[in-house]
This record gives C-alpha cells, structure tokens and sequence, in this order.
C-alpha cells in the first residue's frame, strides 16, 4: 500500500467515524487515562464523546497521535481530576495504578480496563473492545477491516530472515512473547534474542548479545536529558553490529502501543530489512 | 617487603577470575587466547571490550578508593575518613549527573569526570575545612553526614528534573556503584585522573608518617602542611571523581582495606598508601566477581557487597573510638 | 652564637594580643625554663617563634626555609598526640625525617642516632612495642627520644615534664641538662617552680604575654614576682644541693 493509499484509508475511516451514528446506549462522556487506550478512543469515539486524555498522550515521543490528543482536556490519571469531568466512563489500562480505578469505581464511576497487546491479533481485538465500551462497534469493525488490509499487503517473501536482536536502555531486550517482537516478526525478521531463550521482555546482559552476533541490532530511540541507563546503547559491542549494516532506531510512539499505528512500524522495520537483504524494490 | 608479593598475586588471581566469569559462558583457555587475538569473533568482543574495561577499571577504581581512604585517614588522622562516608563520592556523582543532564558530557566527553572531579572537590574541601587534622571523629562524621545528605539530595533533584524517564531510576546506581556494561571508553576517560591523583597521593607518604605526630610536630619536621593538604585534597578528588563518575559512589572500599592492612604494616601511614591500594583493587574485584556470581540475573550494586562488609566494620571502629576519640 | 634570637615578637589571635613584644636570644648550650601562669602565652610564644602561627616582630627560626629549620631545632608539643600504632623505634624514627631524603631510605648513621635516642630515654627494651599502648609517660619519653633523634642544636618542648613520675621529671630535666652540657640549647616550658630552678640554667618568666623577666633562677624567682605573677608565696634558697624553691600558699 503506498502512502496516499493510507492516508486515504484513514481519511475514509476518519469521515465514518464521524457520519456513524452513536448506539442509544451509549456512554456520552468518557474520559480515557492510559497512553493507548487514549489512542483507540480518539480513533473511534464520535465528535464530542471523548472528553479528556491523558497528558502523556500528546508527547510525540511516546504517543503516535499527539498533534490530535491537543483538541482534549489533559488528565494525569488523578480520580480527583477525572471525577470532576463526572464521566460516565473512563477507559484504563491494566497499568493503571489499582488505587486510581477503585476509587472511580467507590465514586460509581465505571471503568473499561484494556488488557495490553502482546500480538498483532490482541489489536484488533482492542479495537472491537473499545467500539463496543465507546457504542460504536461498526466504526470499529471498519478500522479492523482496514488493518486486516495493510497487514495482508506486509506478509511477502519471508524465506530470508535476518537475524535481528531489540535493546533498549539498560540491556533489556523483547522475544516473540512481546507486542515489539511480533513488529520484528512482522518485519520479517527473526529475533535473534528468542532463539537464545529471551523470550519475553527481559535483561539481556551485553554479553550475551555479543555471543549471539545479531546481523542488526534494533535500538531504542534516546530520549532527551541523557541517562546512565541508555549509554549501553553507545557500548562498542553495540557499534560492532552497526558496521556495515543499518542500525534502526525504534520510533517509540508506534511500537508501545497496540493500535493500527504499529503496521507503520513493521512497514518501516520491514524497508531496513530489504535493504539488509537486497531486495529493496 | 612480604606484604607485597602476597597482594600482588591476590590482584592477579582475582583479574584473572573477573576476566573468566561472565553469562557468556567462554572457557579459561577460549578466553584468554580471544583476548591476546586480533579477530572479531563474538568471543574477542566480549573478553576485549566487554570484560577487561570491567576488570580494569576494578582495579583502578579500587586501587584509587584504597589509596585515597588510606591518605584521608592519615592526612585527617581518623580512621573513620572514607570518601564516601564522608560523601566526597555523594558530591562526585553529583557532579557526573549534572554533566550528563546538562549535555556537558555529550558535547565533551572529558566534561564528566571533570564535572566529578569539581564535584569531589567541593565535598573534600568541606570535609578538610570542617574536620581538619584537629578535628574530632564527631565533626568529621557530621561533616560527612551534612555534605553526603546535600548531594543525595541534589543529585536526586537533578534527575527527578530530568526529562530522560530513566533518569530518576538511577539515583541507586549513582548512590551504589556498578561496573557493569562498562567500556575502554570509560577507562580512557577515568586513568588520567587516576594517574594524576596517584601520582599526588604516592608523594603524601612521608608527611603523613610524619602527621602521626600531629601538624604541629610535622611541620616542624620540615613538611609543608599546605603542600600536603593541598595533594591530599586534590589526589583524593581526581581519583574519587574519575572512578565516581564512570563507576557511581562506591563506599567502605576506603574503610575497610586501610583498616585491615594497617596493622601488617606497622601501623605507617605512608606504607599504607601503596599497601591499600593493592589492597583495594583486590576487594573491588572480589566485589564486583561477587554481584556476577551471587545474582548473575539482578545488576546487583556494588556499594550493596561492600556496605554489608563495611557498615559492621565502621560501627566496630566508633565502638572503639568511642571511649578514646569521640 | 645564638640558636634563637626573638625580637619585638607579638601575636594577635582573634583581636586579643596574646603576645606582646618580646625580644629573646637563645645562646648555645643555654637549658632555659620558660615559665609563668595558665594563658601566659608561652605556648603561643614558642609556636610563633618557630613559625607555625602568624605574629608580627622578628623570629630567626620562622625566617628559615621549611628544611632549614627542620635542621636547626625539634618541637615537641604539649599534646602528646600519637595517631596510630607504630612502634616505638618507627616513631623515633620520624624524628629522622628531615634528615632522610623524600624517596630515601634512612642510613645507618639514621638508625645509630635512634638507637642513641632510644637508649638515652631508658626505652630499650619496648622498642618493639606499639606507641599507641604505653602509658601517658612512656608516651612522653618516647616523644623526647623522637625530638633528640631530630639531632637539631636547638630543642623545644612544651611541658615536657606534665604527667610524668617524680623520677621521670627528674631524669627528663636531666636529659636536657646533658645536652646543654654538649652545647646544645633548649626552651622547655614548665610549671613546676622547683625542677625549674633545679635544672635551668636560665628562666624566662612570661605573664599576660609580656617577658616580665629574664636571667638566672635566683634573679627570677624573686618574692615579688612570684606574689604578683602567680599569686603564691614560695620558700626559695641556694643550698648545697643547688637551688630549692618550693611554692608555699596562695596570697590572693
């Protein structure tokens, strides 16, 4: 799918997200306090249903939907300052601190908790999930169709995969069992870092990642405001993976979350490997 | 002398073991001919850039806390004188986590053990001026107490202001020291200062054996206070604020080598120096074999193995001073 | 010749004059008492004269470089401080310093002069013992023995005798008698009147950190000085066995 394909898909998604009508049932407003459900409730919510996000939703480093998370109010995930909104539904994750969601619950407030996704299925799953809490399941059923489409458009030739490895700040890495491993299988890469038996989000110590020898190591993008934890990052073991292949940074805002923005990141993901193996088109 | 063949061969054995133990899993002989070969094998990257910066700066970083303790607790006559108690390590990372949240250390790489070295500076010329030779191990604790406390704080402050999300997690590595995931990069940056506060400190040796007798008697032996408080003073910022800012404050290294190695060497303070230092890189080296041993899956810190040893002994130490000092 | 020559010296600390304008020389082979009341000024005195505060006037010694004066004369300060447990010969052996290169190692003339120190001050058979354990007077000897192992023309020691037995306040002021006897000089501050007039062959009387008087004992220790600098009355006579002066009563 080429870019103005997409964006011509999200503009249709968009104007059907805004013709579709609301179930009568359906709760008026809603108040979302977690980064990703943040981001499916500003994809499927009608104009005016959605009335806060929270605040880490409009940093572009962390949130693919930043520049749309400032038409809302900001939260910080305070019951406090979401009881005064007087919702008639919060949406959460299950990173919610426990304390926050039974207080809202105390003040009879109800709370949708959304289970985080660790596979390109739990997204669409995630997508039906908050049509249905939002009342606007057909809204939902449309962005899914379309995820379905660019995801199929993804799935080539994967009989050459190259052998990548994830490290983020302070040695930590991710297997298949993670939303970021399956982007990098999604790629069409294979993790280097399962194979060694790290297959969920875990340490890796720098050692071991030498003693696997990834054809590429893909690296978390820096933050600003420099820490201890990152400078592994610049550790000449990790240079010697860079030479004479790409290194990719990982854009954090599509991969945290399970939304259709993650496709972005596989198509990016998936750009470096064909450079890596040649069969750029 | 019969102290040093023994100290030698002890740095030696324990260089030898942090070199060979490590999650990769290389063997002895594997891993030492990777490290003498100049091939680009998974098992060369890992002996030479991954284990021997550790190793060595084990041994810098624990020779330079061993020798500068030693030349504190001569120069200031209190064997309760240790950089990080009295947190001239604290005012180091302070200054390495002001450094690197500034940029300093980005745009100039010599910036942080330079900002640590200010850092330590301003700690140990607190200390000095406080607690001077004269002092009690009273003033000198509570020095310790108020500048340690003023840096935690600061350096909390600084990287809870920080906008990196890993910043504010750090505070324990500042506070408790790891060497892991180090590179020659970091022993680069750390051994002039090393070299230099070495250097200073090695030439304290005869005034302080002369300070055994109190300022008054020294300088009347023809030592130069001011030069000798001005080596100390310096010797003990370059080393503690070149290991600080590459390694985090490690504590009770300066405490406990200077305590045991005392008596073998007859109480001299000037045989001390060289003595803890040998002393010192063999205790951070068994330290740091020890957090890869102990908790291989955990970065368990360093100041964590050498508190448990040190903090009984520092409590033994004002037990026994108590009667006669405080 | 003089060891010492002191002229017009004042010291201020913290806005007080705690010396005032004295003027002293110190001959060769002069065993010279400095005494006088509490808060006198008399350690003040000797620390300024040897350079180790600030002061105001003339000091020989502080003039001298560091090395020089290491050379010229010994300190021994009142507090016996001894920081930790080195033996008695390697604490004897710092007396040695100055006279020891930076990266030397002491020579056998070093050790002959220690062993000469040592065996002066009776310490013969704890040479091995660690400073820190000896009594208060053992310490005391010891830090003498170190002061004459510094071989200078010119000692200094600051109530040397306080805290000792009567035997070693006695064989202590005659150690520095014999080395006076050798043409060697010292300043030795005291409050005891007796050994003072005893052993000294002069007596430098100092109160409210003004030199009140200066000469032999019998010229010092008049009825009125001691009535009006310390307040006491004393019984003072030159008998056979020298001079005796033997504080009485205080009469204010």
């Amino acid at each position: 799918m080429t870019r103005i394909q997409r964006i011509l898909a999200g503009t249709v998604a968009l104007f059907v997200a805004a013709v579709q009508p609301v179930q009568a049932d359906a709760p008026g407003r809603v108040v979302s306090i977690n980064l990703c459900t943040d981001q499916l409730a500003m994809m499927l919510a009608a104009p005016g249903q959605l009335l806060s996000v929270s605040h880490v939703a409009s940093d572009p480093r962390s949130s693919a939907m930043a520049g749309q998370a400032g038409n809302y109010r900001m939260n910080h995930g305070l019951a406090e300052e979401i009881y005064v909104l007087q919702p008639d539904l919060v949406v959460a994750g299950t990173w919610t601190p426990h304390s926050t969601v039974s207080m809202l619950e105390r003040l009879g407030v109800p709370v949708a908790v959304f289970q985080p996704a660790r596979t390109l299925a739990d997204i669409r799953e995630r997508l039906v999930q908050m049509g249905e809490v939002l009342g606007r399941p057909a809204v939902a059923e449309t962005m899914v169709a379309e995820f379905d489409v660019r995801l199929a458009a993804l799935q080539e030739d994967m009989s050459d995969r190259p052998r990548a490895a994830l490290y983020y700040a302070n040695g930590y890495t991710a297997g298949d069992q993670t939303l970021a491993g399956q982007i990098l299988l999604a790629a069409g890469f294979a993790n280097a870092a399962d194979e060694a038996g790290y297959r969920a989000g875990m340490k890796m110590p720098l050692e071991m990642l030498a003693m696997i020898a990834p054809e590429t190591v893909i690296a978390a993008r820096r933050y600003p405001g420099g820490s201890r934890s990152e400078e592994i990052l610049d550790h000449p073991v990790l240079g010697a993976f860079r030479s004479g292949s790409t290194m990719t940074a990982m854009t954090d805002q599509d991969w945290v979350c399970g939304t259709p923005y993650v496709l972005r990141a596989v198509e990016d993901l998936a750009r470096t490997r064909r450079g890596m193996t040649g069969a750029d088109r | 002398m019969r102290l040093v063949l023994p100290l030698v061969l002890l740095v030696f054995v324990l260089f030898a073991a942090s070199l060979l133990i490590g999650p990769a899993g290389i063997g002895v002989w594997e891993g030492l001919s990777a490290l003498f070969t100049m091939d680009e094998s998974p098992q060369a990257l890992v002996m030479r850039e991954i284990r021997l910066p550790r190793a060595l700066l084990a041994v810098m970083i624990g020779a330079g806390l061993g020798v500068s303790g030693a030349a504190m607790q001569g120069y200031l006559r209190n064997p309760l004188a240790e950089p990080g108690l009295i947190g001239v390590s604290g005012s180091a990372a302070l200054g390495a986590v002001i450094a690197i949240q500034t940029g300093a250390a980005t745009a100039f790489a010599l910036a942080l053990p330079m900002a640590a070295l200010a850092g330590a500076l301003g700690g140990v010329l607190v200390v000095v001026a406080l607690a001077g030779p004269r002092g009690t191990s009273l003033t000198l604790i509570l020095a310790g107490i108020a500048v340690s406390a003023m840096a935690g704080a600061l350096t909390s402050l600084v990287l809870n202001l920080s906008p990196n999300p890993f910043a504010a997690s750090e505070i324990v590595f500042w506070m408790m020291g790891s060497l892991a995931d180090r590179s020659m990069t970091h022993v680069w940056l750390a051994l002039p200062f090393m070299v230099i506060g070495g250097g200073l400190l090695a030439a304290t040796g005869r005034g302080l054996d002369a300070m055994t007798l109190g300022e008054d008697a020294a300088e009347a032996m023809g030592i130069s206070m001011g030069r000798l408080r001005l080596a100390v003073v310096i010797g003990t910022a370059c080393i503690v604020g070149a290991g600080t800012a590459v390694a985090g404050a490690i504590g009770f290294v300066g405490l406990v080598v200077p305590h045991v190695l005392r008596p073998l060497v007859g109480g001299r303070p000037g045989r001390l120096l060289w003595a803890s230092a040998l002393g010192g890189a063999a205790m951070l080296l068994a330290a740091d074999i020890a957090v890869r041993i102990v908790l291989p899956e955990r970065d368990l810190k360093l100041g964590v193995l050498t508190a448990l040893v040190g903090a009984p002994l520092f409590l033994h130490l004002i037990l026994k001073l108590r009667g006669t000092r405080i | 010749m003089t060891v010492m020559e002191l002229s017009n010296l004042s010291v201020t600390l913290r806005r007080r004059d705690v010396i005032r304008d004295v003027s002293l020389s110190v001959g060769k082979g002069e065993f010279i008492g400095l005494i006088g009341p509490n808060g006198a000024g008399k350690t003040t005195l000797m620390r300024a004269a040897l350079g180790l505060i600030p002061f105001v006037g003339n000091s020989s010694l502080a003039a001298m470089p560091l090395a020089e004066r290491a050379m010229a004369v010994a300190w021994m300060p009142q507090q016996r401080e001894i920081a930790w447990p080195v033996t008695v010969e390697t604490l004897v052996m710092l007396g040695r310093t100055p006279h020891v290169g930076a990266l030397a190692s002491p020579t056998d003339h070093d050790r002959s002069q220690v062993d000469a120190a040592i065996r002066w001050m009776g310490l013969d058979d704890m040479r091995q013992r660690a400073a820190t354990r000896l009594s208060g007077g053992e310490q005391a000897r010891v830090l003498i023995a170190r002061a004459l192992a510094q071989d200078t023309p010119f000692v200094m020691a600051d109530e040397p005798v306080a805290g000792l037995d009567p035997a070693h306040q006695i064989s202590t002021m005659q150690t520095f008698a014999r080395l006076a006897e050798q043409g060697k000089s010292s300043l030795v501050s005291l409050h005891d009147l007796g050994l003072a007039a005893r052993h000294c062959t002069r007596l430098v009387l100092m109160s409210e950190g003004r030199l009140i008087a200066d000469g032999c004992p019998a010229h010092v220790l008049t009825p009125e000085r001691l009535a009006e600098v310390f307040g006491i009355s004393a019984w003072y006579q030159d008998t056979e066995q020298g001079p005796v002066c033997q504080p009485l009563e205080v009469i204010r």
